[in-house]
């Protein structure tokens, strides 16, 4: 991906040669491949949650706007979002013993690990979606009002984020089937695995404002 | 109060007398009859444009000198000039570090202070202080004509608006479709119209004339013939213009206003000898909740109905 | 099967739009034509198409800044000829329903597709030359960035013969943006070009702020960096900030017209001022996402063209991340007058004003870089001279409208449309041209017609005030923007002269292309064997120009500010000194061409073409493509080739005779 790959990594010899007089990270040269795509990963992330803040910020001045329809008290079916939120938590944790996994000793634990985050990720999703055609099919669709309208972008925008999660996982699995756990594929899971706990992170958020202080 | 001049402005009490350098300005930009912002016929104008031409002139006592500085410092210091002194390293003197931050730094506070004082002082939904009763008037901007109803007097004109000289006007404003802005430049402060939601805004015209009005917010097609005209009377002829009115034609009715509603363009001032009552807070109220009564065409029909196209 | 689209949609019955349209066909047809018959696809494919290099892609964002900026003007003369007819009642030559797509395109294309190309062109050609280093962190990024853009642009060009584009000013607002109120594609077309252009944008913001921060030349920390890094950084986080609010603010407006979500409309409870708060969120930092790159621009040029360094770096640094902070703290500023409270109206004011502080101190740092200097009048310079006199006037008229009182009577008029033009103009649109004059030698290894600049130069200055000095008095006059036609008598004078203004523009504009082509007809005579033909400052000017696409055989070892002009002075006499190096010249690699950029905004521009028209299968179909363009390019294993030494060294050779011959 980079070139800074192709610059020998300047800062390990002269660390090892002065010893006593190190020189800052800011002064020793390109960073390592790793680091680059690293920090490039979270910046993406840093975007990706000011645009969550944003529809935030639209939930919140929309929560009243129910135009004499349906609020989220009328609506909101706690238990199923508890559900959604226990698969997704349990997600990220075989998410954590996937990238354990893929550390010590690459195979077929790496394999299972992440097909059970898959399969977390899909229930999560299919109750999600239940959740969206029930609502829908009670005239409570998105169209109802400016309140539904946050609410089904809101959600709408986290379950896309899980569904694009999801392909990409599954393309990791196979990358890491045909092409091994090299340096490239190691990089694309350490961001998919700071990806999936970054929406694990937002869910909460989503949680905590459309199901619980939204039903009260 | 409001009428008043604010105590930082120095002037003397309703800001009658526009600062020296507002006059020389005003008059070198107005010489063939302008009629604008820098030509006001009422205070909330008059004290906007005192406060724009001090800040103006506040901000010009540091903007000139850095342009003429520019200008001086490249030309002597060109390649060329023997005379001048290089110092090819001299990049930095804590005196003028601090000098640069604590001269503009200072300008700001003394701006921002002003600014603090003269937004609450001309806030527009402040009402005026003056003797006289104020004149009440609702505004429903259309597509592309301005309503205006006298909820006193029970009457309502199109595209013009009659208001008595040296009273104090209380508006109510709303938008039955798009977004406009009610604009009176010589009258001052602006303020949005929007859908299902009342701006208010008070103003006075000092002197009888007749003022340009018109939107400032861009509203689609018809937008550039959105325009009217006030015409500010002595109070006795205002008086008779409302009976004048009354005794004419034109009712508007519900249906009445539905027809008014349907977009067009460079409508003629017309009056309305009668309203339906509240017409206004029903306009206001058919946005702001789909079970209301819709007075107005929903949507989806506007879009067929304004021929926006 | 083809969603909206029909023949209707061909403007065939409208003469104007249909020539313009039609014109734009034909020299795209005969453009397309021309390299065919030369034969120069293969060389453009792969050289530029699919290149990976940071400083052809700089390059090719440059060229699509000038080439949008000639759209954007021909409306902009446009809008003036006809305010020009347009007056005393008379009605012009352009209907309503074209003037108002043209303002409209007008705005979008400049900011969007001028103002940010360019700057944008200028950082990818500039910060890993002043780096120190071989390229961007994410290289292939890179190419998919700009050639998303360049979907955008392509769709919004498209509106011309395709349908029509948005009929409600460049920031779209609702309800008059909902399907209510514009019914038809218009303002499909501008969400969809904005929505891919701005997926082009976060990664090319995400790409250089990496860039910034962890790929740097050996012993350049931060304070030693040059000014343009920090203006490119503070600029690049805050469309790492501030873009996603676009997307997400812009995808609930396309939710309200697509799916019949209430974000914004009138009924159903939405809230049109929301999008107008949540626009401005994005809009205010935009401003200054296109002005600081320009301020780091010139405090490159002050420096290098007075001789010395830039007077009170740390005080330059300060500012502008501080321009950076407050900038998403001032949004309210755009619209004081929709009713809200004199504490919150005060209190955006006066936060708003606060801005001016650090932009004073950059003026007077630069002020005093001049100060002691031995002033080179190269163009470069002309034009950031003509920036500061410039540029404070049009900041003043801002700092004017930050006083609520004021921008009550002053708010949408042409005063504002001068206040920005002359900041934007002034400001960003002189800094570019200034960029552009000071490192065309870097990019092409010859200098740009001396002459010929100047008098671009001073057609822009001239026309500059010519067609916007008008625009104050006739704001003050109580004339508001947008209007397609005019009856008061008294404003006539002064839209003629701002009609002669934008004449004189033109004429700079013309220039500025005969100026390019004479430049590259006379490339030998001006030719610059040594790749410092300024006597710069910075690491740019180390290495050769053309540079070679790994940029340095070595990389570059910094003891300092003004690393470029350390080396030259601790050198020996003869000749220009090599740049220290941090490593032997050996094992460069470099990332291999690839076609994935060029290939996911073919499918982009598919997918965007078919949501505007709602022809859902091509849609489909356009997604696939780009998805399964991304997962081709996921299974390519060898990205990067190794340069031959003999290259490196050949290279070395040549740019050190070149030196001691000079
Ligand atoms: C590059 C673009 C750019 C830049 C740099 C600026 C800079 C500024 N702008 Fe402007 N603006 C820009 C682009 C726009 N502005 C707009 C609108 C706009 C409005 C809204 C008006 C309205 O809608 O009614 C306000 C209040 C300002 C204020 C300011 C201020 C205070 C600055 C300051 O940053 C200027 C600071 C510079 C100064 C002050 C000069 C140098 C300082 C010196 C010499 C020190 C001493 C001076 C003092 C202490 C005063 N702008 C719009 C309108 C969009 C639309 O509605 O369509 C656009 C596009
Ligand atoms: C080159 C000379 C230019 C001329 C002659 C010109 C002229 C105009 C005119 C006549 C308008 C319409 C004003 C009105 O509403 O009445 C306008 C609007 C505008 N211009 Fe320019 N312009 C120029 C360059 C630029 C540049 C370089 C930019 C930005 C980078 C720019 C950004 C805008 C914007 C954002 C609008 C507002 C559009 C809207 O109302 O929605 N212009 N310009
Ligand atoms: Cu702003």
């Amino acid at each position: 991906m980079s070139v800074a790959a192709s610059v020998r990594d300047p800062a390990a010899p002269q660390r090892g040669s002065t010893g006593s007089d190190p020189v800052p990270v800011s002064e020793r040269g390109p960073a390592p491949t790793r680091i680059v795509v690293g920090f490039g990963f979270w910046l993406y992330l840093l975007s990706d949650i000011v645009m969550f803040a944003t529809v935030f910020a639209a939930h919140a001045v929309l929560s009243q706007a129910t135009d004499g329809g349906p609020a989220g008290r009328d609506l909101f079916d706690q238990r199923s979002a508890f559900i959604e939120t226990a698969l997704l938590l349990g997600s990220s944790l075989t998410c954590g013993l996937m990238m354990r996994a893929a550390r010590r000793a690459p195979g077929r634990d790496f394999q299972l690990w992440a097909g059970a985050t898959l399969l977390l990720g899909l229930a999560f999703l299919g109750l999600e979606v239940r959740e969206f055609a029930g609502l829908i099919g009670r005239d409570a669709g998105p169209g109802r009002s400016a309140f539904l309208s946050a609410v089904f972008m809101l959600v709408g925008l986290h379950g896309l984020h899980v569904a694009v999660g999801l392909f990409w996982l599954g393309i990791m699995m196979l990358q890491a089937a045909t092409l091994g756990f090299r340096a490239m594929v190691r990089r694309r899971l350490l961001c998919f695995s700071l990806f999936w706990h970054a929406i694990d992170i937002v869910w909460i958020g989503v949680f905590t404002t459309v199901y619980l202080l939204g039903s009260r | 109060m409001r009428g008043d001049a604010p105590a930082w402005a120095g002037l003397p009490s309703r800001g009658r007398r526009p600062a020296a350098l507002g006059s020389t300005l005003g008059l070198a930009l107005c010489l063939s009859g302008c009629a604008g912002v820098l030509d006001p016929q009422g205070p909330i104008g008059l004290q906007q444009r005192t406060i724009l031409l001090n800040a103006t002139a506040v901000m010009l006592a540091i903007v000139v000198p850095v342009i003429l500085a520019t200008l001086a410092f490249a030309w002597w210091f060109r390649s060329r000039n023997a005379r001048a002194r290089y110092r090819p390293d001299w990049s930095y003197s804590g005196r003028i570090e601090f000098m640069v931050w604590s001269i503009p730094a200072l300008v700001i506070l003394f701006l921002g202070g002003m600014t603090w004082v003269a937004t609450h002082d001309l806030d527009p939904a402040r009402p005026l202080a003056a003797p006289r009763k104020p004149l009440a008037v609702e505004v429903v901007s259309l597509d592309w004509k301005w309503l205006f109803l006298y909820p006193e007097q029970g009457i309502a004109t199109v595209n013009r608006l009659v208001v008595p000289a040296g009273t104090p006007l209380s508006f109510r404003l709303t938008s039955a479709s798009v977004m406009n802005s009610f604009f009176v430049p010589q009258l001052g402060s602006q303020i949005y119209t929007m859908a299902g939601m009342e701006t208010r805004l008070h103003l006075q015209a000092d002197r009888p004339g007749t003022y340009r009005g018109l939107s400032a917010q861009f509203s689609g097609g018809g937008f550039s013939g959105m325009h009217f005209d006030v015409l500010a009377q002595e109070p006795a002829a205002f008086e008779a213009w409302v009976a004048g009115v009354r005794a004419g034609d034109g009712r508007l009715d519900r249906a009445g206003y539905e027809a008014l509603a349907k977009p067009s363009q460079a409508e003629p001032p017309r009056t309305f000898a009668s309203v339906a009552p509240n017409l206004f807070d029903q306009v206001l109220k058919t946005w702001m909740s789909r079970s209301a009564a819709l007075l107005c065409a929903p949507p989806r029909q506007a879009a067929d109905l304004r021929g926006d196209k | 099967m083809l969603g909206k689209l029909s023949w209707s949609a061909l403007p065939l019955g409208q003469p104007i739009p249909l020539f313009a349209g039609g014109f734009v066909v034909v020299v795209i047809l005969g453009v397309l034509a021309l390299v065919t018959l030369k034969g120069w696809w293969p060389y453009l494919w792969r050289e530029w198409i699919t290149s990976v290099d940071h400083k052809r892609i700089g390059v090719m964002y440059v060229l699509l800044a000038l080439v949008m900026l000639l759209r954007g003007f021909t409306d902009a003369i446009m809008m003036r000829s006809q305010l020009a007819l347009a007056t005393g009642g008379a009605p012009g030559y352009l209907p309503p329903e074209h003037y108002d797509q043209i303002f409209s395109a007008h705005g979008v294309i400049m900011i969007f597709f001028v103002a940010m190309t360019f700057t944008i062109g200028l950082m990818n050609f500039v910060l890993p030359l002043q780096l120190g280093v071989r390229d961007v962190a994410f290289p292939t990024l890179n190419s998919v960035g700009f050639w998303l853009t360049a979907s955008g642009v392509l769709l919004v060009n498209m509106s011309l013969v395709i349908g029509a584009f948005a009929r409600t000013g460049w920031l779209a607002y609702p309800p008059l943006s909902e399907l209510a109120y514009s019914p038809d594609v218009g303002v499909d077309y501008y969400l969809v070009a904005l929505q891919i252009s701005g997926v082009g944008t976060l990664l090319s913001g995400i790409n250089l702020t990496t860039t910034i921060l962890k790929l740097r030349a050996p012993g350049m920390g931060y304070s030693r960096m040059p000014v343009f890094c920090w203006t490119a950084l503070a600029s690049n986080l805050l469309i790492v900030a501030a873009f996603p609010i676009l997307t997400a603010t812009l995808g609930m407006l396309m939710l309200d017209r697509y799916l019949g979500f209430h974000f914004f409309t009138n009924d159903g409870g939405g809230n049109p001022m929301m999008y107008i708060n949540l626009i401005w969120a994005w809009g205010h930092p935009e401003v200054y996402i296109l002005i600081l790159p320009a301020f780091g621009v010139f405090s490159e040029i002050i420096a290098t063209f007075s001789g010395k360094p830039l007077f009170g770096y740390r005080s330059m640094v300060m500012a502008t991340m501080g321009i950076c902070i407050l900038s998403f703290m001032v949004w309210l500023h755009h619209f004081f007058t929709m009713g809200a409270g004199a504490d919150v109206n005060a209190f955006f004011g006066i936060t708003t004003m606060i801005i001016a502080v650090p932009t004073g101190v950059k003026v007077f740092n630069w002020l005093f870089t001049l100060y002691g200097g031995r002033i080179r009048f190269e163009v470069p310079m002309l034009w950031a001279l003509g920036f500061m006199v410039t540029f404070v006037i049009g900041g003043m008229t801002g700092v004017l409208l930050a006083v609520p009182p004021i921008d009550f009577v002053l708010h949408n008029s042409l005063f504002l449309v001068a206040h920005f033009h002359n900041v934007i103009i002034g400001g960003v649109l002189f800094g570019a041209f200034a960029g552009y004059t000071y490192w065309f030698p870097k990019a092409f290894g010859f200098r740009l017609h001396d002459g010929l600049g100047r008098a671009v130069f001073w057609c822009w200055l001239i026309g500059f005030y010519l067609a916007f000095m008008p625009l104050y008095v006739l704001g003050l006059m109580g004339m508001t923007r947008r209007m397609q036609h005019t009856t008061d008598p008294a404003w006539a004078p002064w839209l003629y002269v701002a009609m002669a203004g934008a004449g004189v523009i033109l004429l700079g504009i013309v220039l500025t292309v005969v100026q390019l082509v004479v430049s590259i007809r006379r490339r030998e005579a001006l030719r610059d064997a040594t790749g410092d033909p300024w006597n710069g400052r910075t690491l740019e000017w180390a290495t050769a120009s053309p540079p070679p696409p790994w940029n340095f055989s070595r990389l570059p070892r910094v003891h300092g500010m003004d690393a470029y002009w350390d080396m030259k002075e601790a050198g020996t006499r003869q000749g220009a000194a090599e740049p220290e190096a941090a490593e032997a010249a050996e094992a460069v690699e470099l990332p291999r061409n690839s076609m994935a950029g060029f290939v996911t905004a073919f499918f982009a521009v598919l997918l965007g073409f078919a949501t505007i028209w709602h022809i859902w299968w091509l849609a489909i179909g356009g997604l696939a493509g780009a998805v399964a363009v991304i997962l081709v390019h996921a299974w390519r294993t060898e990205t990067e080739q190794a340069v031959p030494d003999r290259a490196l060294r050949a290279y070395e050779a040549a740019l050190a005779s070149a030196r001691s011959a000079s």
